[in-house]
């Protein structure tokens, strides 16, 4: 009696409220989605709708038993968790049947279960208790390439079962990697790989002029060789060394410019003479004037030309086909509006056709007559855009938006290390869903299948968003009990 | 707490958090609210418009018997994506066609150079207008052949194998009249000849449309909203003519075997009564597949069945327009009644000699109508055209010119039936052309008196010239509808057109082609009980044999009917455009033919004049 008083005073309603609401508009959106002309019934078990109903049971039953089990349970068998989902994980990548090239699911009789699902979920508890641990610091390299590891080995094994989109969502984790302390120079790291990606990626083939040279890699060397003095003026503010570097470049075009007189010139070369001539003047500096930061400059500047070329190989080469040209058709590289464009277009269509409140229920058009493809699981925020415009569209995206907010409120409420970084993990994987899911829906993102958590249709993502969600809830409700 | 001077970081990641969602709404935004062209791409994307085809509007006769309506024929639809595993042999077995007519019409409908609207997606036409006996046997089997399917549309259909000039044809429509009026789509019917030209809009009706949900595959999953945004068709509108069939029907009967036209027209009213063309055709030949073929053999008959002669084909009017000729003369005071003009077998000045026919003579005016005397017109027009009173032969002829038009000759009458030819009445400009300037005497053009020369008719003119007549000075524009459903015929076709010349002038003729069936030159077309009033001609075709043409009305007072027939080569008025006139008349006054004269109709019936009749054989001669 004591403790379900305490369950309703302690858990946060807010939550269980928006996830509620989530996954009932949800379910009716499933129902429009897979809905078919001739389909007469709310409830038979042969449609989606009536499946989705039974997930979302199990779901409720789920989240009553985790309020029920006690909290200190989950950073005890954090660990044990994590080890034993990496050798599911393995072992999936054997046993696994081939499902539209990815050997990811699980096959039990008529239940086929997706592993990288709970992976998020051990992952997001095994990071808890390795940073939660006393003395961890993201300042302490050890700590931190723990931690990445952490992240690293199941994305890998994801990856090698083939199932890209899952694995992408591993790195999520960084931007709670960040809250922990990750130096922001990761991120603008990070961001500059970004940036030579999308210079790389449309331009590396393009010449600088008639056909000689390559314009991508130009740009990119002279990218590096901008952010590289922009480094200097930072952590220096080193003018002189800045000129220097800008003098050198400057010269070396000209002497390029000159030479095209009589031969056709490869400008990206004399860019990446530059660039190298640049890390070598550094690191003279290191070695003779002591400037501590310009080992890591040069080296970033080093690792940057290694990436600009290893990303031209890893489009070219690694990634494959159909890969390439969701990624050219983002990039505004290939038209294609009947082949792989089809999909962003139709959905685009559907959404657009909304207008401010949508068609109504069970009346949009495109997603009924199947121009929409995956509507009722990746695509499944067309039908929503469709049916109930751009007021459904943008509420399911406030919804998304409090939730996060109450999320982070209980984080940065936790004196716990471990509830927080929990929390801060399952924000950023939902956060990376909805990132990916929505934008690629709204044609901004590439096409990756990741399902918009409690909308689309499947028990797997259903339930693991519920487990990862009512877990934090019961270790919030554990703290507020202890410390009331 | 180790992590204080990171808690800011959530500020970081807070702020990311709400710029994505921000970036999300603005594309949300920009997406549903500000970009219309999506809305656009949905609906052509998911509705399919089926044009729903309204019935053709009914055509009766005066006395209200259905004349032409529809029967419904079948289109064989293909649609390209679904056919599979289909047995081609039995396939074409089922339809009566070869297998080499099925492949050649299969890649026909996929080149898009001929068929620009070709989609593997949605029907196409396989076959249209199927037969009812091949219908039915591929109704049988069509679940055998997937991907085909039947379209069904409507075609005309004819009461009467009558009247096919007047009641004309309808055809698919060309593409030239698709890019000027887009109402029409590819493969829909249009009026090509006769009233379902003339009375296109009306007849057609609106189309409807039923808007129908299309899926990703092109398939039809059902009908948009329940179909809340569908338009009915609107069927077309029925015509009421002023034609009788049975009339008509005779005088198709009459003028079997022979080339040449009748018309009759209610003079009170203008309507046409009867409109006969000769040679004819079936007008259910015209319709539906075999239309083609049929057009294609009647346009190469010599005799030009398709001609409609009522108002296309160009006459010289020959004595009729004496009557024209009395009435102008008259009305300027160069003759009365009572003038008399001599003739001795013809007009003779010097070298120049016009032949007459033995009659006695001096005549008067009535004498020289009912005789058709030629020097007596002769004499007349030159005294007029040669006249003091005037300053020039050129002014005095000028006078007559208009005086002469204003019975309708000379220029389109406005009949409602399409490609009406206007005629011609010289102008003095076309003999300053021949002749030269002022070079031309009242004697170069004497010719135009007896309706010979330069004059050119139609036979609609020359039977509104005998109901300006019969109404003793005014006519109504001919017209074949009385009326169209809930709607009136144009003011045109009420409207009165006075002549120049007063009534007691057309006393004077009527009472001349009295005396011509009393006594004169159409004693053949007396009606025992009926006083009928008529003009026989006898045209000049050099080098041909002579037009024989007549025109009359009755009764006398108070005329019902006023015709015109014209038999082409066959001579004198009196020997065919007479009886047969009179039989008509007889028969549209007393609704039979009196037993005594059923044996000249027999007589007219049976005389072929001319070979090669094109379709005689198809015709139905029973009445």
């Amino acid at each position: 009696m004591e403790r379900r008083i305490r369950l309703a005073q302690t858990i946060d309603w807010w939550i269980v409220a928006l996830y509620l609401i989530m996954i009932i508009f949800g379910w009716f959106n499933v129902y429009g989605a897979s809905y078919d002309y001739t389909q007469t019934t709310f409830w038979g078990f042969e449609y989606r709708s009536g499946k989705q109903l039974i997930w979302i049971a199990c779901a409720l039953v789920i989240a009553g038993s985790i309020l029920l089990i006690d909290g200190k349970i989950y950073e005890q068998m954090a660990n044990l968790f994590y080890w034993a989902m990496l050798l599911v994980l393995l072992v999936t990548i054997f046993i696994a049947p081939n499902i539209k090239g990815s050997h990811s699911w699980l096959v039990f009789g008529p239940i086929s279960f997706q592993p990288a699902e709970l992976a998020k979920l051990a992952t997001a508890l095994a990071l808890g208790k390795f940073i939660s641990k006393t003395g961890f610091s993201m300042g302490n390299r050890r700590d931190a390439l723990g931690a990445i590891g952490l992240i690293m080995l199941p994305c890998m094994l994801i990856i090698l079962q083939s199932e890209t989109g899952s694995a992408l969502v591993f790195f999520a984790f960084f931007l709670m990697l960040y809250r922990e302390g990750l130096p922001g120079v990761f991120l603008m790291v990070a961001a500059c790989m970004v940036v030579l990606f999308l210079i790389i990626v449309p331009l590396s083939d393009l010449p600088v002029y008639h056909n000689v040279g390559s314009l991508g890699f130009m740009l990119a060397f002279i990218f590096i060789l901008l952010v590289v003095m922009g480094c200097v003026i930072a952590y220096e503010s080193d003018g002189t060394t800045m000129l220097h570097i800008l003098g050198g470049t400057v010269a070396l075009f000209a002497i390029a410019g000159l030479l095209n007189i009589w031969f056709d010139v490869q400008y990206q070369i004399f860019a990446l003479i530059a660039v190298i001539g640049t890390a070598i003047y550094l690191l003279f500096l290191f070695l003779y004037r002591s400037k501590r930061s310009y080992i890591w400059v040069a080296l970033f500047a080093i690792g940057s030309v290694g990436v600009s070329f290893s990303v031209d190989y890893f489009f070219d080469h690694i990634l494959e086909p159909h890969q390439q040209t969701r990624i050219k058709v983002v990039l505004g590289m290939e038209k294609d509006p009947k082949g792989v464009g089809y999909n962003v277009n139709q959905s685009k269509i559907a959404i657009g056709s909304g207008g401010w409140v949508g068609k109504g229920f069970l009346n949009g058009t495109q997603t009924k007559l199947k121009y929409v493809p995956e509507q009722d699981t990746d695509f499944i925020y067309c039908t929503i855009g469709e049916e109930h415009g751009f007021v459904g569209a943008a509420g399911v995206l406030c919804l998304f938006g409090l939730l996060f907010y109450r999320i982070m409120r209980i984080a940065e409420n936790q004196r716990d290390t471990f509830t927080r970084v929990y929390a801060y993990s399952i924000v950023s994987i939902m956060l990376f869903h909805v990132l990916i899911n929505v934008g690629m829906v709204l044609g901004i993102t590439p096409v990756i299948g990741i399902p918009l958590p409690f909308f689309s249709y499947g028990g797997s993502s259903l339930w693991s968003f519920t487990v990862m969600l009512f877990i934090l809830l019961r270790l919030d409700m554990t703290q507020k009990a202890r410390f009331r | 707490m180790i992590n204080d001077e990171l808690q800011n970081r959530k500020y970081v990641i807070g702020g990311l958090i709400a710029l994505i969602i921000l970036i999300f709404i603005a594309r949300l935004l920009f997406l549903q609210v500000f970009t219309e062209r999506y809305k656009e791409s949905a609906e052509g994307n998911a509705f399919l418009k089926r044009t729903i085809f309204p019935p053709r509007g009914l055509i009766y006769d005066r006395f209200g018997k259905l004349l032409v309506y529809n029967r419904p024929s079948y289109d064989v639809m293909v649609t390209m994506k679904e056919v599979t595993s289909l047995d081609t042999m039995d396939f074409c077995n089922t339809l009566g066609i070869t297998k080499e007519d099925f492949i050649d019409r299969m890649s026909e409908i996929k080149d898009k150079k001929i068929n620009h609207n070709y989609s593997p997606f949605t029907p196409q036409v396989f076959v249209n207008q199927l037969l009812a006996d091949d219908y039915a046997r591929l109704m049988e089997k069509l679940y055998r052949f997937p991907g085909f399917s039947i379209q069904q549309r409507t075609i005309r259909d004819y009461a009467y194998k009558a009247a096919a000039h007047a009641l004309g044809s309808i055809g698919e429509v060309s593409r030239t009249t698709i890019e000027k009026d887009d109402y029409y789509k590819m493969g829909d019917y249009i009026g090509i000849t006769g009233l379902e030209k003339s009375y296109e809009n009306e007849l057609r009706g609106e189309k409807g449309v039923q808007i129908m949900l299309r899926d990703s595959r092109g398939r039809i999953k059902g009908r948009y909203a329940n179909g809340a945004y569908d338009e009915e068709p609107i069927a077309g509108k029925t015509l009421r003519l002023g034609l009788d069939i049975e009339l008509q029907m005779l005088g198709e009967r009459l003028m079997n075997g022979k080339r040449g036209s009748i018309v009759a027209i209610d003079p009170s009213t203008g309507e046409i009564l009867a409109a006969v063309s000769s040679p004819t055709y079936d007008p259910t030949l015209m319709v539906g597949r075999q239309r083609s073929a049929m057009f294609k053999e009647l346009n190469a008959n010599p005799n030009k069945p398709l001609l409609d002669r009522t108002v296309m084909a160009r006459y010289p009017p020959g004595s009729t327009f004496k009557v024209a000729n009395a009435l102008v003369l008259q009305q300027n005071n160069i003759i009365n009644g009572g003038t008399r003009y001599p003739c001795h077998r013809g007009y003779t000045v010097g070298h120049f000699h016009l032949a007459c026919h033995a009659h006695a003579s001096p005549l008067d005016l009535y004498g020289a109508i009912a005789n058709s005397c030629n020097a007596y017109f002769c004499a007349g027009l030159r005294a007029m055209l040669d006249n003091d009173k005037y300053k020039n032969i050129t002014e005095a002829f000028n006078i007559w010119r208009s005086d002469i038009m204003t019975f309708g000759f000379g220029k389109k009458l406005g009949v409602d039936l399409p490609h009406e030819n206007g005629g011609n009445v010289p102008t003095t400009k076309a003999y300053d052309r021949v002749h030269g300037k002022g070079r031309w005497r009242s004697l170069n053009v004497v010719s135009i008196s007896i309706g010979q020369g330069e004059v050119v008719a139609t036979a609609v003119q020359i039977a509104n010239l005998c109901a300006t007549v019969a109404n003793r000075g005014y006519w109504i524009t001919p017209h074949m509808v009385k009326y169209i459903e809930n709607q009136p015929i144009p003011e045109k076709y009420k409207e009165k057109h006075t002549t120049a010349i007063e009534k007691r002038y057309y006393d004077v003729c009527v009472r001349g082609m009295e005396m011509a069936i009393l006594g004169g030159t159409a004693k053949g077309g007396q009606i025992p009980g009926i006083e009928v009033c008529g003009k026989t001609g006898t045209a000049q075709d050099p080098p041909r044999k002579d037009h024989s043409v007549f025109m009359g009305f009755a009764p006398k007072v108070h005329p019902k009917i006023a015709i015109m027939c014209i038999v082409e080569n066959s001579g004198f008025g009196a020997t065919y455009a007479v009886p047969i006139s009179s039989l008509m008349i007889e028969f549209y006054l007393r609704r039979k033919i009196s037993p005594q004269r059923q044996e000249l109709l027999d007589r007219m019936a049976s005389t072929i004049l001319i070979h090669n009749y094109g379709t005689q054989n198809k015709i139905s001669t029973d009445n």
